[in-house]
């Protein structure tokens, strides 16, 4: 029972998605009040994971870790879906999409993550990554009278299942070839060079990657973005790769941690092709939530990137980029979100224009967000890339460096692109007028935070030092 | 504690900005309230600046009102100071912003409000260039510049406004990015990013040559020099005048600027060894961009095309690394900076009465406009480098420093000066003289006030500066004679290791 105390935020969270969901059923309309609910949850989970126990435990015969490192991942995770959360209601209810499911499965899958991200042992590891995954299938496809978001469930389900399949393979390989499925127990086993480690630790990788939408394994991101309900596309640009980044950054560092040099180069080219993809393939994207993939690519890039620097600076320059990606994502889709013209969404990009004659605050928050995403100083998008590249440069990993500022300049061009839309181009009809604080708030958040960043930019390396692995 | 006066007007304007953006913005043209604030900002700025200047010790070569804090906990400092170097460009900046605050009124016909933000925004980066001391916090001033200059460009352009604000923007990023890389080299190769620092430290010399290379490349597109100034014509032409005017007068002396402190001052091997190289760039840049702006029948691009090659005029200057040579490139900076402000300020009067800017729409303007055309002479000469003018000043100082070290650089650079002539005095000519045929022309009103005591009070400076340069030479001779005495010592001890 000792152990019980430490996984609280798990056990609230199973019983509310159950209690939640007989509610749901037993009640006719109630989306409105489930809604509520599970902010109220996202946001009691937050408190007792700020007052929550401090300290690191590794419980159920070391298959659960909670330290502060997963604490933080959980804490991101909670903040992040709370604001996705509050930006797409008024989608949701446009789109008539307000089932009562919606908001159980995202708790679902953020359950899924928690035990993700805590997960010290292969299968439990792989138990919490199909629980989130099978949430995040539905809700590819919970617009189901729409072709598109069908479409968008069936090829995520299937493609995610095939990479979830190699990372079982990898998985039984690994434990094949060292005897146990703990991460500790691992990370001894492969002191001793061994082939088949290496193999299951591709596969494991390749499976981890498909998951954060890597190159050459990011295929379904695209599309997924693109025939999801924008709501759907704004929480799968965000939650699911906090998750995923720290297990990635949890594999590297703890089971593999021996066998840096041989994870490093896989690392290294899948950081460069992502970043080279990402910037080159969004230049010809019309519609905006394609350019958001294919833009969250390229940022998932630099995040690799600073976890194949495999040193310490490089763990926290990732966790510092995507805690700050989020931030910028967050605000970039709430302005999306707001780009309803008589009853209908649009998603073209050319659909913007002139939206500073219109629109002149939101298109000055966009402007903040796009410039703070392209990375150009003294927003924060720049302090993330930054720190990014003094660990990659620290391992002396030159090329990489190269590589990577290159391509901010290239994604620098699709992203002044969409503000050249928004301040040069001739105005089209406005936009319908949304005041909604629900999106307007997380907007100006975003931007206080991105602006002021440059004030205090060590803020967020203290807080990371502090859930430092190392 | 001393009262922070660089971070004063370094944010001085960036407040302004934040009270511009809270007045209201009426649909009219007229938004008063956004135009007093930002006017009394700049002037405020100005007069600090100049306060700066009085209080300015010009015996001592360190580094004045230092400034720190911690600002990246562990390894960067928020670091400001400044020295003779830079004081006199943060006095061209604060000089130039209210002109063009004033200038921008009566020109800029939509979303007055925003431009006198962004113009603001713009001035707080600038003069954080020349006061940071950190390199990381210069990387980011110098960086974050291209987001005004980019809205000023893209919104208030001409008719090709889209094309050139982007090639602005991607040139100058990709360029300044590899001095990102070669900042976060230094600074695991010396432990920090702090100017002074390095200074003492001294980078090994093996780094330097890459290192020099990749700041070389920013500075390079900055400046700009040939081949990579494609740019600037581009943006100048359909920057509205405002934005050319800031483009010309101080942009474009980040880079000079950068060269001097940066490039010199820390890697003094790097710099004696690819002077050949910068002397080859800034001779074709002087001869062949003289050539080009012969040819040219748009005015704003002719001036374009004389900034770059004035600026090969600055480089030749600074690597002679003798004294006349570099005290010569500060002031051919800081007269080119004046003289090309000021000629496109005139070709804005004519744009706004006539919205040409081909040299053919006009001839014969001094019958119509008498005062303009007294004025126009002035800075056309200005830029020949008349003597008596600010603009021989530089020239001269340049053109005796290189004669020291490269008699074949020196007279190919003087051949530079007469096409100098050639092109300002043709264009002169073309636009001022002759019949005036074009009725529309006819009807076209003299300067009025404030077009008019702007350009007047530049000339007066310009001519002041030409026959009496000695307080600028007088503040920054102990700080150019410290640079060239260090970098003397540097090479000396590397011959010696040798």
């Amino acid at each position: 029972m000792y152990e019980l105390k430490f996984i609280i935020p798990e056990i609230f969270l199973s019983i509310t998605i159950f209690t939640l969901l007989i509610f749901g059923v037993f009640k006719k309309n109630s989306f409105e009040i489930i809604y509520r609910l599970t902010i109220l949850t996202i946001f009691s989970l937050i408190l007792i994971i700020l007052t929550g126990e401090n300290q690191s435990a590794k419980i159920f015969s070391e298959s659960f870790v909670v330290d502060k490192f997963s604490l933080y991942s959980k804490f991101l995770i909670l903040v992040s879906c709370f604001f996705v959360l509050l930006i797409s209601k008024k989608y949701i209810i446009d789109i008539k999409n307000d089932k009562f499911e919606y908001p159980i499965i995202i708790l679902l899958s953020i359950l899924g993550m928690f035990i993700i991200v805590s997960s010290n042992d292969l299968i439990l590891f792989y138990l919490g990554l199909e629980l989130q995954s099978l949430a995040l299938y539905i809700l590819a496809s919970i617009d189901r009278d729409n072709i598109k978001s069908s479409e968008a469930g069936i090829k995520y389900f299937v493609l995610s299942a095939l990479s979830s399949g190699l990372l079982l393979y990898g998985c039984s390989l690994v434990y094949g070839f060292t005897g146990s499925t703990n991460f500790d127990q691992i990370a001894l086993m492969t002191v001793d060079f061994n082939t088949g480690i290496i193999f299951g630790m591709v596969f494991i990788i390749v499976g981890l990657a498909f998951k954060i939408s890597a190159v050459p394994f990011h295929m379904w991101s695209p599309d997924v973005y693109e025939g999801s309900p924008t709501s759907v596309t704004s929480f799968f640009s965000v939650v699911p790769k906090i998750a995923g980044v720290s297990i990635f950054i949890k594999f590297m560092y703890l089971p593999f941690r021996e066998i840096l040099t041989e994870w490093q180069y896989i690392l290294v080219f899948m950081s460069i092709a992502s970043m080279i993809l990402g910037a080159v393939a969004a230049i010809g994207q019309k519609n905006i939530k394609r350019l958001m993939a294919y833009s969250s690519i390229g940022h998932i890039g630099y995040a690799i990137a600073g976890i194949a620097a495999g040193s310490e600076n490089g763990f926290k320059s990732t966790m510092v980029y995507i805690s700050i990606y989020v931030v910028m994502n967050i605000g970039a889709f709430a302005c999306i979100l707001l780009m309803k013209r008589g009853n209908k969404y649009v998603e073209e990009i050319d659909e913007l224009s002139g939206l500073s004659k219109n629109h002149p605050l939101i298109s000055l928050g966009l402007l903040i967000i796009l410039f703070s995403l392209a990375g150009i100083p003294p927003l924060a998008g720049f302090f993330a890339k930054f720190y990014i590249f003094m660990a990659v440069i620290e391992s002396e990993m030159y090329t990489l460096a190269i590589i990577g500022l290159v391509t901010t300049v290239v994604s620098a061009f699709y992203y002044i692109r969409i503000i050249k839309v928004m301040y040069f181009d001739d105005a089209r009809k406005p936009f319908e007028k949304i005041i909604d604080y629900k999106i307007h708030g997380p907007i100006l958040l975003s931007c206080i935070i991105l602006t002021s960043f440059f004030l205090y930019p060590s803020f967020l390396n203290e807080i990371v030092s502090k859930v430092s692995m190392f | 504690m001393n009262f922070p006066i660089l971070s004063s007007i370094t944010f001085l304007p960036l407040i302004g900005a934040f009270f511009v953006f809270l007045t209201k913005s009426d649909k009219g043209d007229n938004n008063r309230g956004a135009i007093y604030i930002s006017i009394f900002t700049t002037f405020v700025n100005f007069f600090i600046s100049l306060f700066l200047w009085y209080s300015f010790d010009t015996e001592t070569s360190n580094f004045q009102f230092l400034e720190e804090i911690n600002w990246i906990s562990g390894f960067i400092k928020f670091k400001f100071g400044i020295d003779g170097i830079s004081i006199l460009f943060i006095i061209l900046t604060t000089l130039i912003t209210p002109i063009c605050v004033i200038s921008c009124i009566n020109s800029v016909k939509i979303r007055l409000k925003e431009f006198l933000i962004a113009i603001l925004v713009l001035e707080t980066f600038m003069i954080g260039v020349f006061c940071s001391l950190d390199l990381v916090i210069f990387y980011l001033f110098f960086e974050a510049g291209l987001i005004p200059m980019f809205l000023i460009i893209g919104i208030w352009g001409g008719t090709r406004k889209v094309y050139s604000a982007f090639k602005f923007f991607l040139f100058t990023l990709l360029g300044s990015i590899l001095m990102l890389i070669a900042i976060i080299a230094i600074y695991w190769i010396t432990g920090t990013t702090d100017v002074t620092q390095i200074y003492e430290i001294k980078i090994p010399q093996e780094f330097q040559y890459l290192l020099w290379l990749a700041f070389f490349s920013s500075f390079a597109v900055k400046l700009p020099m040939w081949p990579v100034h494609t740019w600037l014509p581009d943006a100048h032409v359909e920057a509205p005048t405002a934005g050319s005017v800031i483009l010309a007068a101080i942009l474009l002396k980040m880079g000079g600027y950068g060269f001097l402190r940066f490039s010199v001052g820390m890697f003094p091997i790097a710099s004696e060894y690819f002077t050949p190289l910068i002397f080859a760039l800034s001779i074709i840049a002087v001869i062949y961009t003289s050539l080009v702006a012969l040819m040219q029948d748009d005015m704003k691009k002719l001036i374009a095309y004389s900034s770059v090659a004035h600026m090969g005029f600055v480089t030749i200057g600074i690597f002679t690394f003798n004294k006349q040579g570099i005290e010569g490139s500060l002031i051919q900076m800081l007269s080119h900076g004046l003289i090309s402000a000021a000629l496109f300020l005139c070709v804005g009067v004519l744009y706004d009465r006539t919205h040409s800017r081909l040299i053919k729409t006009y001839g014969g303007i001094v019958q119509v406009l008498p005062k303009y055309s007294i004025l126009f002479m002035v800075f056309a000469l200005g830029t020949l480098g008349l003597p008596g003018t600010f603009g021989f000043v530089g020239e001269f100082l340049v053109l005796v420093g290189t004669f020291k070290v490269n008699i074949l650089v020196a007279i190919i650079a003087s051949i530079g000066v007469i096409l100098a002539a050639a092109y300002i005095l043709w264009l002169y000519k073309r636009v001022v003289f002759g019949k005036l045929e074009n009725d529309q022309l006819k009807k076209i009103k003299d300067v009025n006030l404030s077009e008019g005591s702007i350009l007047l009070f530049l000339c007066l400076l310009i001519i002041f500066f030409g026959f009496y340069p000695e307080p600028l030479l007088e503040t920054i001779r102990v700080s150019v004679d410290n640079l060239i005495n260090n970098y003397n010592l540097e090479i000396t001890r590397n011959i010696a290791l040798k």
